[in-house]
Formats: C-alpha cells, sequence, structure tokens
C-alpha cells in the first residue's frame, strides 16, 4: 500500500460520499456545496494522475465558476425547498431498475476486461507540453470549441435578455 | 506500485450513476442539471485514468474539451432555467404543461 494507493482510495470515498450526498439534499444551496467538495475532490484525482494544469482548470472552472452560477440562480430565484418526497416513486422506479443494469453490465465489463487490471504508472504532464500537444494535434477542437462558447454567451444573452411579457407573478 | 485501471473506472462509473440518479429521479430543473455536470465529471474521470494508463494526452485533451463544453452548456442552461421560471412561475418539468 503507497501513499499513492492511499490518496487514490481517500480521494475516491471523497467524490463519492460527497456526490451522494449532494443529490440527496432538499435544500438547492446544500447540494451546490456539497457538489463543489466533490469538484475540489476531482481536481486532486486529476493532480494525483499527473496533470497539474487540469486540476488548476478544474478549479477555476467547475468548482469557481459553474457551482457559483448555480448558488447565483439558486438565490436569484428563490427556490423554496419543494414539500413533496425528496425521490417521488414514479421516478426513482426506472431510475432504480437502469441503474441496476447499468451496474450488472458494468461490472461484468470490468472484470472481463483484461486490460483493466493494467497497474497505473506515475507521470507528470507539464503545462507547456499539453499546450503544445493541444495546439499542434487538436487545433481545430479548439477553434470549434471557443465558436461554441461565444455561441452559449449569445444565445444566454438571448434568453435571459428577453423581456418577460406574460406569466410574470 | 500503482492502483489497477480497473478501479478508475470503477470510480468514473459510480460517480456517472449517481449523476444518472439525480438527473432522473429528482424533480428540479436544477437538480436536473447538476446531475447533468456530475455525469460529465465522471467521464473527465474516466478520460483522465486512460490518458494514464496509456500514456497518450489525447485523454488529457479531451478533459479540456468536457470542461469547455460543461461551461457552455451550463450558462445556456440555466439562462433557459431562468426564462422558464419567469415564464411559468415553477422549476417542476411536471408543470409545465402549456401544450396541453
Amino acid at each position: 500500500m503507497t501513499l499513492f494507493n492511499i490518496l487514490f482510495f481517500a480521494i475516491a470515498a471523497l467524490i463519492v460520499a460527497s456526490s451522494g450526498i449532494a443529490i440527496t439534499r432538499r435544500n438547492l444551496v446544500h447540494a451546490v456545496i456539497y457538489l463543489i467538495f466533490g469538484f475540489f475532490g476531482s481536481a486532486f484525482l486529476f493532480y494525483l494522475f499527473g496533470s497539474p494544469f487540469l486540476a488548476a482548470l478544474m478549479v477555476i472552472v467547475y468548482a469557481g465558476a459553474i457551482m457559483i452560477l448555480f448558488l447565483f440562480i439558486i438565490m436569484m430565484l428563490r427556490v423554496e425547498s419543494p414539500e413533496e418526497s425528496l425521490f417521488p416513486p414514479r421516478q426513482i422506479l426506472p431510475a432504480v431498475l437502469f441503474a441496476a443494469a447499468y451496474v450488472v453490465i458494468g461490472g461484468l465489463l470490468l472484470v472481463n476486461d483484461p486490460s483493466a487490471a493494467a497497474p497505473l504508472a506515475e507521470a507528470r504532464t507539464e503545462p507547456a507540453a499539453f499546450g503544445r500537444y493541444i495546439f499542434t494535434n487538436s487545433w481545430l477542437a479548439v477553434e470549434i470549441t471557443s465558436l461554441l462558447l461565444l455561441v452559449a454567451i449569445i444565445g444566454a444573452l438571448l434568453v435571459g435578455k428577453r423581456p418577460v411579457k406574460e406569466g410574470e407573478e | 506500485m500503482g492502483i489497477p485501471f480497473g478501479y478508475v473506472l470503477a470510480l468514473a462509473g459510480i460517480v456517472v450513476l449517481l449523476g444518472m440518479i439525480c438527473a432522473t429521479a429528482r424533480r428540479n430543473l436544477i437538480m436536473i442539471l447538476l446531475g447533468v455536470e456530475v455525469m460529465l465529471n465522471g467521464a473527465a474521470i474516466a478520460f483522465i485514468g486512460a490518458s494514464l494508463r496509456w500514456q497518450h494526452l489525447e485523454g488529457q485533451a479531451f478533459v479540456l474539451f468536457i470542461i469547455a463544453i460543461a461551461a457552455a452548456e451550463v450558462s445556456l442552461g440555466l439562462a433557459l432555467i431562468v426564462y422558464l421560471y419567469h415564464r411559468t412561475g415553477s422549476l417542476d418539468p411536471q408543470d409545465y404543461k402549456a401544450l396541453k
């Protein structure tokens, strides 16, 4: 049991526990805060797996920007805690059925996959090497992604700025 | 010395499963969007593990695009949720029956 293994299991437990707590919270603010812990755990995992740049990006974009956007919207909409059951049985039943099928099939795949038993070697990617790789091998995807972000900005502005005429309380 | 690659895949699978349950079983649009975020996070974990397994940078490049797409999706999705809330005054998907 090396330090790498101990860290991996600790981080995996952190991610699964905080995600599991987050999806069962009735209060949306609590759910988002727990999920921020989960994304921090993912950032630790990325760092452990040798990509410090993506770990930083995970903290800045996921935990920093996306979750704060969720918090802003939740506080702006004044969403009250719903009084009905958290997981209505008409919805949880198919979800549990599909989850059971997913677990069985995924477990079988993992057990029978010969490449799944290969131990991971430790490696580290320098951000400069990563940037060079991205801009030489997948520069077109970078351009497409930037265009996608521009479209998302314009779309969000258009949807958010539209004056509300009817249905306003 | 390292952990088996299957453990990483199992962790990613559990995270995707949690997100899937959240996205299908909750009755709040914001929680559904949060579930989609959790699923994207699980996919990113799988890609990072595969990148380390085969010692190739393609997986990390994919995670970069996953993060960018998650940001685009969440900004547009939250704008739509705000619009829907102003239109109908509710975040419950079962209340949207204007076409009935």
